[in-house]
């Protein structure tokens, strides 16, 4: 990219810039200074942290999978062909996005719960989804997929075309296209929807506590253990937060310094 | 119009900011299980006193002292438990003693038909049962853990939620096939859900306490609050609820 001459920005602008980034910053710096530093390290490596975080780090990592598995085909889809209502079809799929999540709970609920359209049947079967890390898995994707399509299908908007259209007029299938030009094209892009998908999961609670339930190892994620601990034990709630906050900041940071976001 | 955006822009807080008269307002922080008792109290309250409005917040009781002592501002703090009661007296902020003004006890709440067919409490360690309690942090959740150890038990709940109202949503929903609940919730909920005494649950009385939060603007509306839930008719709305009479 080529450097260009700036054109001068009206100097006031920067007061309610400035603002904006203390809105953030000053909420989590405070978190800090409430934090009892004696007890860190023995609340934050407690059991039920422990638990906590793993669990998080686990049902993250697998709607993130599922968010791929599904999102990346989507994405391409919304981004690269042209049917009557794909515009529809792009509404509907943010529309987590603008959800409160606890709706996105009692709708889910709906789908899989014991009495829910689908649960209904997969119970015949055997297969139970409420009240297991499933359930948390389920809601974590609810909420993330739009971020992960979003990005994506920003990215292979701005990458346009071109070369795609080269690589078919070479003679290359549809398949070794999307495999072989635009994917990596656009990996930087689906890096980052992954990784925003990732963190949205990491921090996903209204819909979890609503479809999963809140049980020690088995859906009781970080979030969820911070809820609870908040009335009880403070400071290791607000200890918690604080490890949430380091593991959002590195997973941001895994990304951010490319300028992909 | 440009003229005009930062002041569009500001009206609204201005708008938040209030210049209504405080004193008229009188707000309760109340168990989630009496929900259903305090609405109708409060009609009969606001009857008695025109121009108080009275504002109810429901949720669990652990919750709510954490609200009081993070500065919210309540007037009076109806506590499903004498635990939670204690930390807003320990902490200074009730103003005067706390009078007890019901009791309640468990019972087990099942989906109508009882699927699973649930008889005793010790049927609610049955591997195949869904079993939804409160956390042991929060009233309801004490008490069951509470009566699980009198009578030998240990549950393994499918998920420990942060109030009785939350755990009879669960059972109503049919999601799960029994939790263990008070009778009033039981009785409020009509035929969502059905109850099952079981003659364990006698052991454990929920102790209900109500105190004026010090600081309070009104404390004479507070004490009336309180007044009316010690009153003849206000017992009569507890006992029709299903609550037991105060104990101390």
């Amino acid at each position: 990219m080529s450097r260009t001459r700036h054109v001068g920005l009206p100097r006031w602008l920067f007061a309610p810039a400035l603002l904006a980034v203390a809105f953030v910053v000053l909420p989590v710096a405070s978190l800090a200074t409430r934090i009892n530093w004696a007890d860190f390290g023995s609340l934050v490596t407690s059991d039920a942290a422990m638990s906590a975080l793993g669990l998080s780090i686990r049902t993250s990592a697998a709607s993130t999978a599922l968010c791929l598995l599904f999102g990346v085909p989507l994405a391409t889809v919304l981004a690269r062909s042209e049917f009557r209502g794909l515009s529809a079809v792009r509404s509907v799929v943010l529309l987590p996005l603008v959800l409160p999540p606890v709706v996105g709970g009692i709708a889910l609920l709906a789908t899989f719960g014991r009495q829910g359209l689908l649960g209904e049947h997969l119970e015949a079967f055997g297969l139970r989804i409420a009240f297991t890390s499933i359930a948390v898995v389920l809601a974590q994707t609810f909420v993330s997929l739009p971020f992960l399509v979003v990005s994506l299908e920003g990215a292979l908007r701005t990458a346009g075309e071109k070369y795609e259209v080269v690589a078919a007029s070479l003679g290359a299938a549809p398949t070794t296209v999307l495999r072989r030009v635009t994917l990596p094209l656009v990996l930087p892009g689906l890096a980052s929807g992954a990784v925003l998908a990732f963190a949205r999961s990491l921090g996903e609670f209204g819909a979890t506590i609503t479809f999963a339930g809140s049980l020690e190892g088995t859906t009781r994620t970080l979030p969820l253990l911070i809820y609870n601990l908040r009335v009880t034990d403070a400071d290791a709630a607000v200890a918690m937060s604080l490890l949430l906050v380091v593991v959002a900041v590195v997973v941001i940071g895994l990304v951010r310094p490319r300028g992909a976001l | 119009m440009k003229r005009l955006l930062p002041l569009l822009l500001v009206l609204p807080l201005t708008a938040c900011g209030g210049t209504e008269d405080d004193s008229s307002t009188l707000t309760v922080f109340a168990a989630a299980s009496l929900t259903k008792t305090f609405e109708q109290l409060e009609q009969q309250y606001e009857d008695e006193h025109p121009g108080v409005d009275v504002k109810l917040s429901f949720a669990g009781s652990s919750d709510l002292v954490a609200q009081i002592a993070d500065g919210a501002e309540a007037d009076v703090f109806a506590s499903a438990d004498d635990k939670n009661m204690d930390k807003l007296v320990d902490a200074d902020l009730a103003a005067g003693d706390p009078s007890e003004f019901a009791t309640n006890t468990l019972i087990i709440a099942v989906p109508p038909g009882n699927p699973a067919g649930v008889k005793t409490l010790a049927d609610l360690t049955r591997a195949d049962l869904q079993l939804v309690v409160c956390a042991p942090e929060v009233p309801c959740g004490s008490a069951a853990a509470t009566v699980a150890e009198g009578a030998g038990l240990e549950f393994a709940p499918v998920s420990e939620e942060q109030s009785v109202t939350d755990v009879l949503a669960k059972v109503e929903a049919g999601e799960a096939d029994a939790g263990l609940v008070y009778v009033t919730d039981v009785k409020g909920a009509g035929d969502k859900v059905e109850g099952i005494a079981f003659p364990e649950a006698a052991t454990v009385l929920n102790h209900y306490p109500v105190v004026a939060v010090e600081g309070t603007d009104d404390a004479d509306l507070a004490q009336a609050w309180i007044d009316l839930l010690l009153s003849t008719e206000g017992q009569q709305v507890f006992t029709d609820a299903g609550f037991g009479p105060p104990a101390a």
